[in-house]
């Protein structure tokens, strides 16, 4: 299991290179990437990203031995940045390894969704307009509450 | 007992400081919140509406009932928006 929080870019073709390589025993290797999206309606100058130290290692850590416990993953990757960023740049990238490629598929969306609401990141997206921050949607609980049941 | 207080994303714009460290007797996270809010305003409305913020003890999710004795670290902000 590797967690990395950091502000620096980072190269996610090179990242996925490195955990893949010399898992011969595992069948399934699926990622995901999250993008700073441009907003329709004011141009985004930029996006900041502020987390809490200390607290966000620890509930990406929480949340990736959750999945292990639940599905057959040989490993996990999470790669989340803080700070300044821009349309099109990569925030964050989560990567699972499995046997099988179910397992894969279903623990990185756990992932993504837990990753979303209990690990504390705060987006505020700056335009020409003025800055907002980021409110967390209904339907983000929603999603933990189907895996809580499921 | 001497407590650091942590303020995230709008939480901390409106109380102005990230983080202060305060003296209190506050033994729930209800307490230090009253206490905090009869302070001074820009604490008031920073808690003025509870359900739309979140707490951490000592780097842990909880909720206002929590208690805080013997905490070291309390962190308020909003709920979270990561991925």
């Amino acid at each position: 299991m590797r967690i990395l929080v950091q502000d620096a870019p980072f190269d996610a073709g090179a990242e996925l290179n490195a955990f893949q390589a010399g898992k011969t025993d595992m069948g399934a290797v699926v990622t995901f990437s999250g993008l700073v999206r441009d907003l329709p309606e004011a141009p985004l100058r930029h996006m900041l990203i502020e987390h809490y130290p200390g607290m966000t290692e620890r509930a990406l850590t929480k949340i990736a031995e959750e999945a292990c416990a639940r599905w057959s993953l040989g490993d996990v990757l999470v790669i989340h940045r803080y700070g300044q960023m821009a349309p099109g740049d990569q925030i964050m990238m989560v990567a699972t390894a499995s046997p099988h490629r179910k397992d894969a598929f279903a623990a990185a969306d756990f992932l993504m969704d837990y990753l979303k609401s209990r690990a504390p990141f705060w987006k505020k997206e700056v335009t020409a307009d003025g800055s907002d921050w980021v409110a967390a949607k209904g339907e983000d609980e929603e999603a933990l509450r189907q895996w809580q049941q499921g | 007992m001497k407590l650091d207080v942590m303020y995230f994303a709008w939480v901390r714009e409106r109380i102005g400081v990230p983080r202060e460290t305060i003296e209190t007797e506050a033994t729930t996270v209800a307490d230090l919140v009253r206490e905090l809010s009869a302070r001074e305003d820009r604490y008031e409305l920073a808690f003025s509406d509870l359900e739309a913020l979140r707490v951490a003890v000592d780097q842990d999710l909880t909720d206002f009932d929590a208690s805080i004795t013997g905490a070291c670290e309390v962190a308020f902000f909003p709920p979270m928006t990561g991925g």
